[in-house]
């Protein structure tokens, strides 16, 4: 099975219309997860009838018995994420806050405050016109964003490993969430967009990419906004030796396909689907060297 | 008074609100602005100067092996299983810690302590006498954005007017620049991700005791789905943006709208305007 992961740097890129669409163009016998665990949008695209979901647990966080503790402080001096928080007297713990370390719990001498599970989200696995889906949902302003990644690729390996492609709609950025997401894929599909900031955000996440995955191969979105950035990050591609795979152009039917929530743009006359049409063939060339 | 500009959904024109903004308002009082999206910083392209560079750094612990008895005490305690304890010697995996503290604390032998390592950099440039820009930026590879972030604003401390574009998302990085915020633009794109995203973006300044105002970018004036659900939420649409191939050219290239024109500028002054509303400093 062939792992493929698409992602950005630079968020609103395309990500997810440049997945989906491939879901449907691929032609495999694919297995999807949507990594972007804090702003999940495969989904909408996809029209997933769910088949299970169950309670995500994150870091269990610090809670403190206000009967036992003796408000000597000492949990507040030693909370390196400012999570104990002072009020009349009485301390508690910041369930946002609070990162699970148990550090509290080590140096409270009353032995007032224990450490509970916490649902963070939901893991979800559903079934789509093209395979699978496994997704999450992280509670807004939840942290565990990279667990929640690694249980939601697990939830997605653990029903099939038989199948030809495992296809990621990932996160933008380059953090936790990002990292957890391209640990372990044979591929990476960049988009990006030709602005100033999407050729900036391209070259940092490449250079993450590079710790972590074998290839890594680049779309540029909505080229013909700016012909001349395109030009610019084409250049810096084939001196970085990384493949352009494809253009894709700028083009209002894609902007009304997600409107109507379709699962793609599949109107042989649209310019974007056409493109998104040949990355496929790219896409597929590529897979199969791999 | 301290604004974050959000979104939920990435690429909706945080960053073109946030640069925009601060320039107007820099025009007639001093303001600072907060890059806290570490993980992809862009505002620096739209002010370029030459930085002012300060590290970030996190303590990470150092393993004294001729103290320790290799208990195991420490890879027990670590919650994030960035310790492991073998006979001969210790594996320690940085990108896992948390810089807790929790294994030099529990360490019977004294055989840990810590020592700084560097995770990102604040910059800060001053593009015009009233205008700062301070830049958290996460080192490439590096899992942990929220220190940089904390580092960014802690820097803007002192500032009267502090304007902070934060990283898409809902996850902690989003709530790290939120916090201690009077005021949150969101700002959003009229289609079914911009409104799925949006609604959990205002979850999240809800959560926090932030007030909402929302900033529709792009808008081809089919918004009506985004309206309906401001209204029926309570969130004032402070702003809407229309979609111009011109305004995407301005700022593919590192521009700013409000330089070249004066409509806008007024446009970017009356948001301003609204967020004192929002933050409760004006009636």
């Amino acid at each position: 099975m062939i792992r493929l992961a698409v992602i950005s740097g630079k968020g609103g890129t395309g990500k997810t219309i440049v997945t989906a669409t491939l879901a449907h163009l691929l032609h495999k016998d694919m297995m999807l997860a949507d990594c972007d665990v804090d702003a999940a949008n495969l989904g909408i695209l996809l029209a997933p009838k769910r088949i299970h979901a169950e309670p995500f647990y994150g870091m269990k966080a610090a809670v403190i018995d206000p009967d036992l503790c003796t408000q000597c402080g000492l949990c507040f001096d030693h909370c390196r994420f400012h999570a104990v928080e002072q009020c009349d007297q009485n301390y508690r713990v910041s369930p946002i806050r609070c990162e699970g370390c148990g550090v509290c719990t080590f140096v409270c001498p009353a032995a007032a405050i224990r450490m509970e599970p916490r649902i963070c989200g939901e893991i979800c696995l559903s079934a789509t016109a093209v395979g699978n889906l496994a997704h999450g949902r992280l509670q807004p302003g939840s942290g565990n964003s990279g667990l929640l990644v690694h249980a939601v690729k697990k939830t997605a390996l653990q029903q099939d490993k038989k199948g030809d492609l495992f296809l990621i709609d990932g996160p933008p950025g380059t953090g936790c969430p990002l990292i957890s997401t391209i640990t372990g894929m044979d591929a990476v599909l960049v988009v990006t967009e030709p602005s100033v900031s999407g050729l900036h955000d391209l070259k940092r996440v490449v250079a993450v990419a590079r710790k972590y995955s074998k290839r890594i191969y680049v779309t540029i979105n909505q080229f013909d906004l700016d012909e001349s950035i395109t030009r610019s990050i084409e250049v810096w591609c084939m001196n970085e030796k990384i493949p352009v795979l494809g253009k894709i152009p700028f083009d209002p039917a894609v902007i009304e396909a997600v409107r109507s929530c379709q699962p793609v743009m599949c109107s042989p006359k649209s310019p974007a689907a056409q493109a998104i049409q040949a990355l496929a063939t790219k896409i597929d060339q590529e897979l199969k060297v791999l | 008074m301290k604004i974050a500009v959000a979104s939920g959904k990435g690429g909706t024109g945080k960053t073109m609100v946030a640069a925009n903004l601060a320039f107007v308002v820099s025009q007639s009082c001093d303001v600072t602005l907060v890059d806290c999206d570490v993980e992809e910083p862009n505002l620096h392209l739209f002010f370029q100067d030459a930085p002012a560079v300060t590290d970030v750094t996190v303590p990470i612990p150092v393993f004294d092996l001729q103290t320790c008895d290799r208990c195991g005490k420490c890879a027990e305690f670590c919650q994030y299983g960035a310790i492991t304890v073998l006979p001969d010697r210790i594996l320690f995996f940085p990108e896992l810690c948390h810089s807790c503290g929790g294994c030099m604390l529990v360490c019977p032998k004294g055989a840990i302590h810590e020592e700084p390592v560097r995770i990102g950099q604040v910059t800060i440039v001053h593009p015009s006498s009233r205008l700062t820009l301070i830049t958290g930026i996460l080192d490439e590879g590096k899992p942990h954005a929220t220190p940089v972030i904390r580092a960014a604003k802690d820097m803007s401390r002192d500032a009267g007017i502090v304007i902070c574009d934060a990283a898409p998302g809902t996850a902690c990085p989003v709530v790290e620049t939120l916090e201690g915020c009077d005021a949150c633009i969101l700002v959003t794109e009229s289609t079914p991700f911009g409104l799925h995203d949006l609604h959990l973006a205002a979850e999240v300044a809800d959560h926090l005791g932030v007030p909402v105002g929302v900033v529709i970018n792009r808008s081809d004036g089919q918004d009506k789905k985004t309206l309906e659900f401001c209204a029926t939420h309570e969130l004032t649409v402070l702003m809407t943006i229309p979609f111009d191939r011109g305004i995407a050219t301005v700022q593919n290239r590192g521009g700013l709208i409000c330089r070249q024109s004066p409509e806008w500028q007024g446009r970017f002054a009356e948001l301003f305007a609204r967020c004192r509303e929002l933050a409760g400093e004006i009636q």
